[in-house]
């Protein structure tokens, strides 16, 4: 259990994805609890199949709206492609039409068309959900697929968190990112007490590591990185580990590349629940115990309260 | 022909496909261009630093409000669907949130007071490199702290230009970068993993890239450790599998130090070499 009654939320990124975010957000959900945990990689959410929480409510979710011409009300004036800035305005057959793909929802077209021929048409084929699993609650969310504002749905999920963290008398959120840098990944870290960055040693990776530090440095969230399978270049592991020295960031684990990692996948289970005696297991234990301890000692912002 | 390869999920190998694919293509002479479009975390140049030609800037037009001109109605403010605008009209206060704002204008549109003008924010950079006498490459980056890439990767796109073989590398998810990215593409390779993740971000992938209606096949990456499901799943739909990588600790570390696989072993590169054939074919039929 947390030392403290502050409230914490913890959120998990790593810029590049496949470095592990999700396999180790599930290995941190298993360990201690209870706790809640959110998952904020809305595009692909993967959480929910190690976790297989038991979804005790499902809510629809707008994710926005593309514009819809009515062609018998149309006088092929063009207003709607001239004013349009997204390109989503076709012409073909002598009939104005809206490209689903590039429409962005603006509503300008509705609004400077003469005709009014153009009206919105609201997606909601997308949902959130809020329930239990075996160490606390859960909360996560589908986007449809070919639908928009991940960023929109991530603060709903960060929102309906915060709501069970409350209704439940729990200390710690522990969020699951989406890879990136964009409105998702922003979304899921503001407001947070600490990011823990996820990489791997490849120069690809350790690219991304500094950008998305680069991010959590101007939201002010302290941050500490962990290296998942370090061992696959040792070379690249040591420059990652002398960058966090230099950037004054914590290095709270370093986790081999173990085939029991792939095994607990395969069966849907944690690294800790699935081989709690591997070295990766071992690992993700002991960086639980730094993470939850970088928390108690208030490396998080004191301000937020 | 525009080929984008893609994934729901990250990490599958989209950028170790797509620099392969361009190698070889540059290697056997052909007019080919590979534009990373994963702006928010570009990693082409890592393994294919080319000779920089230009460097663009792309921006975005963001309103400006002049308190001395508004007239506090709230047009604007009704108008912008993306909640951009602060507006307190008892305060007579007004204020435009950057980051939200998505440049469609409609806030200008509205003003009837001749209040809003509009400036320009940088949103990213759109580098265009040369790598052989017969290939290039565009880089989209964006600016960190920048909310949508996606102006970004359009331009990086429109720079590519239209060559024999022009590799559009995708970012991840299976929203608006993935979708801008993916529309301008004739053909759509989706690269996975067989295990539970991959297999669930592959489905939603596919049901992204069939609602654009797009043509599409699957190449499988880090083959071995993983199960059967997803084998069986690509049968069970009738869904191409264009090529088969296995798992293996020395592309990892050949990867992880930013070389090139077709480079270094040419038995990976006759599959590339194949997987490239298969594509092209795909246009021609």
């Amino acid at each position: 259990m947390l030392g403290s009654k502050k409230m914490k939320q913890i959120v998990i990124l790593s810029g590049k994805g496949g470095t592990g975010k999700t396999s180790l957000a599930a290995a941190l959900a298993t360990i201690d609890g209870p706790l809640i945990v959110a998952d904020c990689d809305v595009d692909v959410a993967n959480l929910h199949l190690l976790l297989q929480p038991e979804d005790e409510k499902q809510v629809r979710f707008t994710t926005g709206a593309k514009a819809v011409i009515n062609q018998s009300l149309c006088t092929r004036c063009g207003a709607c492609m001239d004013h349009c800035r997204f390109d989503a305005i076709l012409f073909h057959d002598g009939r104005f039409t809206v490209s689903v793909t590039s429409c962005d929802g603006c509503r300008l077209c509705m609004h400077v068309c003469p005709a009014d021929a153009i009206s919105m048409k609201e997606s909601n084929n997308s949902f959130w959900y809020t329930g239990s699993f075996r160490n606390g609650w859960m909360v996560h969310a589908r986007l449809a697929p070919g639908e928009e504002n991940s960023g929109k749905l991530v603060n709903v999920v960060r929102e309906q968190s915060r709501m069970l963290q409350e209704k439940r008398g729990v200390d710690t959120i522990l969020i699951d990112g989406p890879p990136g840098t964009g409105c998702p990944a922003i979304s899921s870290m503001s407001g947070t007490d600490l990011a823990v960055l996820v990489t791997e040693p490849s120069r690809s990776a350790f690219h991304d590591l500094i950008r998305v530090k680069e991010l959590t440095d101007r939201f002010h969230i302290p941050s500490a990185v962990v290296i998942n399978k370090y061992d696959l270049n040792g070379q690249i592991t040591v420059e990652i580990a002398e960058w966090c020295g230099r950037e004054g960031i914590p290095l709270v684990g370093m986790i081999p590349f173990e085939p029991e990692v792939v095994e607990a996948m395969l069966h849907c289970k944690t690294v800790v629940e699935w081989a709690p005696e591997s070295t990766a297991a071992k690992e993700i234990l002991s960086l639980h115990q730094q993470i939850f301890k970088f928390n108690r000692m208030g490396i998080h912002k004191e301000e937020e309260i | 022909m525009r080929i984008a390869i893609a994934s729901g999920k990250g990490g599958t190998g989209k950028t170790f496909v797509a620099t392969n694919l361009f190698w070889l293509a540059s290697e056997m002479g052909m007019e080919c261009v590979l534009a990373d479009c994963d702006a928010e975390e570009p990693n082409v140049a890592g393994f294919l630093p080319g000779d920089t030609e230009s460097v663009t800037e792309v921006f975005q037009q963001v309103p400006v409000i002049d308190p001395n001109k508004c007239t506090f109605c709230g047009k604007c403010y009704d108008y912008c669907a993306y909640n951009a605008i602060l507006y307190l009209p008892e305060k007579r206060w007004i204020q435009v949130l950057p980051d939200l704002c998505h440049d469609c204008g409609a806030c200008s549109y509205a003003c009837e007071a001749g209040a809003i003008t509009e400036k320009p924010r940088l949103l990213g950079k759109v580098k265009r490199s040369a790598y052989g006498p017969r290939s290039r490459l565009t880089e989209g980056r964006s600016e960190v702290r920048v909310y949508s890439a996606v102006a970004v990767i359009k331009k990086a796109i429109h720079e590519a230009g239209n060559k024999k073989v022009t590799i559009l590398d995708s970012p991840p998810g299976i929203s608006c970068p993935f979708i801008a990215t993916v529309d301008k593409a004739d053909y759509v390779v989706l690269v996975s993993e067989p295990t539970p993740f991959g297999l669930h971000d592959l489905k939603l992938s596919v049901s992204t890239v069939q609602q654009i209606g797009k043509p599409f096949g699957v190449v499988i990456n880090k083959a071995g450790p993983g199960n059967r499901e997803m084998y069986e799943w690509l049968k069970e739909y009738d869904i191409p599998l264009l090529m088969e990588i296995p798992f293996d600790r020395e592309i990892a570390r050949i990867y992880s130090d930013g070389g090139l696989l077709s480079r270094e072993h040419t038995s990976y590169r006759e599959m590339f070499r194949r997987l490239l054939k298969q594509i092209l074919h795909f246009q021609s039929v």
